[in-house]
């Protein structure tokens, strides 16, 4: 039986796919693509004699990758007009500041939404210049609204009315209701210029980010993704200074956790405790037809994310208001 | 999953698992003359599945799930089972498919080059498909055209054709011998049932096709053929397409290509006869200039 640590083995060591029968890349390609790593795939496999179906298969997720590239930069060079005249400097966060800055975690990498950080006093600002830019709110739900400017991290998400790609703006790295409150005004201070107008996280702060997302705030979806991410970066760039600046954070432990994890799943020996092996169970529950397994873990995760969040009578509140709307329940993806 | 088949339909190979037999069984009938995927490696995956364990059992409810799904997708009866794989397919072409521009158009082929004919639902163009490949044409497609950006070339994509509402009896009538699948009554889109492309539709699916003729197909009105200028074409077919806007540059070059290299007439037509020989009228025309087109 075949899971994530199929995808994993095929990323770390590309060469080992080539002794793979057809079933073996029917899962690979239908996980891979669960965990939106189709393109980090190809990326890895390329120039490798596989066969020829699969080399199909593998040279439009590159196209594709490409293309969604160019929209993720042209969507960052859309906000970096709008932002500029305002004055507002474009720091880019995951997935965009990785192409811009031509990154390995970059390579292949599917990119979804925009994410772009800014000074807390000026969101005010920078929210009224996207919305006379043409971006328009998507969720129409006052709760969900209110809940977003009252306790998230980020503003309700935005999404351009003609262009159709959103924009998550956000403030800090974490909710305001997590325990844990990283140094956002440090994160932009050390901000590094990627192109004329165009900034990302130092490296340091970019790890501390993918920790920070992938333990601190959701239930782990993605996981494979955000580590290989974390995997890339240290590739790139090596962990000096890592362990002060992510204690300045207050992410010591989560960030300390992802370097083990990714280490774990992309090919390094590494001790891992108990507490380490049920994240890998978690992050790794993908069977052959892409499909979710492992619920009780799966739903667990779900739990302790919400638990991190937020106190727990909030919490209760929160969960029993999107319940009764029939909102909330652990993702399937 | 418990039950597994897997299909090549022109150049694209599905694997589809399902928590039930039924819709399985007769994808397997249906499909029975078609090959398996190439390298025994499918394109995409779909899942039929039930929303909530017991619902294998109780009231069964189908899930269409697979590489690429839309969130709000609702579940069928499991009578309509086979429904739901077809449109799994569909959903994994329609989302997924990079390597060619998809067109929502029937296509035929007669002497190596295609007859395009794309509308909204319910335009006729699945009829005219069906009835024009039970009068000599070769069954290209019913749903996709994939135009391969490199070649200029359309792909076969004989999946089942899809009847819907009257065309059922129409079809059941021009094609008597043909291989129907199972009728189901109140389907989202009405009645539905499938007709599986003849023999010769499928032995030839490998063969790409030139494009040479594209119809804009409406039923309903009286009978009646104009031209299309090559903006509107344009404009009709990004609509038309599921991908271009993910296939970027390359998209928009193949379909400039496409709207340049080919003319386009609008057919209204009351009745399917005189809308064959409106599509026969529209082919021959075709005939004088062809020595003459070049791109």
């Amino acid at each position: 039986m075949n899971d994530g640590w199929l995808l994993a083995r095929a990323l770390c060591t590309p060469g080992d796919t080539l002794a793979l029968d057809a079933a073996g890349w029917t899962d690979l390609l239908a996980i891979a693509r669960a965990e939106q790593m189709i393109g980090t795939l190809a990326h890895r496999l390329a120039g490798l004699p596989v066969p020829k179906s699969v080399a199909r298969i593998l040279d439009d997720a590159r196209a594709s990758a490409e293309q969604g590239r160019i929209i993720a930069l042209w969507e960052a060079e859309m906000a970096r007009r709008v932002l500029t005249a305002i004055g507002v400097p474009l720091v880019l966060l995951k997935g965009t500041a990785f192409v811009a800055a031509g990154l390995e975690a970059g390579q292949g990498r599917s990119i979804g939404d925009l994410d772009i950080l800014v000074p807390r006093d000026r969101i005010d600002a920078v929210e009224a210049a996207l919305l006379a830019g043409g971006w328009e709110w998507v969720k129409p739900d006052p709760y969900d609204d209110d809940y977003y400017r009252r306790w998230m991290h980020e503003l309700p998400p935005l999404i351009h009315r003609e262009r159709d790609r959103m924009i998550d703006v956000h403030h800090t790295i974490l909710p305001l209701t997590a325990r844990i409150t990283p140094d956002a005004g440090a994160l932009l201070a050390a901000r590094v210029a990627l192109q004329p107008g165009v900034h990302g996280l130092s490296p340091n702060d970019m790890l501390v980010h993918a920790a920070a997302h992938l333990f601190a705030d959701g239930d782990l979806a993605g996981g494979m993704r955000n580590l290989w991410d974390v995997h890339c970066l240290v590739g790139d760039f090596g962990t000096d200074g890592l362990a002060e600046r992510a204690a300045q954070h207050g992410l010591a432990r989560e960030t300390a956790r992802a370097l083990r994890l990714a280490a774990a799943l992309y090919g390094a020996r590494v001790r891992l405790n108990l507490a380490d092996r049920l994240y890998l169970r978690r992050l790794t529950a993908r069977d052959g037809w892409g499909w979710p397994t492992r619920p009780f873990t799966r739903f667990g995760f779900y739990v302790r994310s919400h638990w991190l969040r937020m106190p727990p009578a909030m919490l209760a509140r929160h969960l029993w208001t999107k319940w009764r709307k029939g909102g909330a329940g652990p993702a399937s993806g | 999953m418990r039950h597994v088949f897997s299909v090549r339909i022109g150049p694209i190979g599905f694997r589809i698992g399902s928590d039930w037999r039924t819709p399985i069984d007769q994808l397997a009938g249906l499909y029975r003359d078609y090959p398996a995927p190439h390298d025994g490696v499918p394109d995409y995956t779909v899942r039929l599945f039930a929303a909530r364990p017991w619902r294998r059992f109780v009231r069964p409810s189908v899930m269409i799930g697979g590489d690429f799904v839309l969130p709000e997708a609702a579940p069928l009866p499991l009578a309509q089972g086979l429904l739901a794989a077809e449109m799994g397919m569909n959903l994994q072409m329609a989302l997924g498919q990079r390597r060619y521009l998809l067109l929502h158009a029937s296509v035929v082929e007669r002497d190596g080059r295609a007859l395009l004919m794309t509308g909204v639902s319910g335009s006729g163009k699945s009829t005219l498909a069906a009835l024009l490949g039970a009068r000599g044409w070769r069954l290209m497609g019913d749903e996709f055209a994939l135009l391969d950006p490199a070649t200029g070339l359309v792909h076969p994509f004989p999946r089942l054709i899809s009847l819907k509402n009257q065309a059922i009896a129409v079809a059941e009538q021009a094609v008597p011998h043909g291989r129907f699948g199972p009728l189901m009554e109140g389907t989202p889109k009405g009645s539905i049932r499938h007709l599986v492309p003849g023999v010769d539709a499928i032995a030839a699916m490998e063969t790409p096709a030139m494009p040479a003729l594209l119809l804009f197909p409406s039923f309903g009105f009286d009978a009646a053929t104009r031209d299309v200028a090559q903006s509107e074409v344009f404009v009709r077919l990004t609509q038309a397409s599921t991908n271009y806007v993910a296939m970027g540059e390359r998209g928009f070059t193949a379909l400039t290509r496409l709207v340049k290299s080919i003319p386009a007439h609008a057919i209204d037509y009351l009745d399917t006869d005189s809308a064959l020989a409106q599509v026969e009228a529209a082919w021959a025309d075709l005939g004088s200039d062809l020595g003459g087109r070049h791109e």
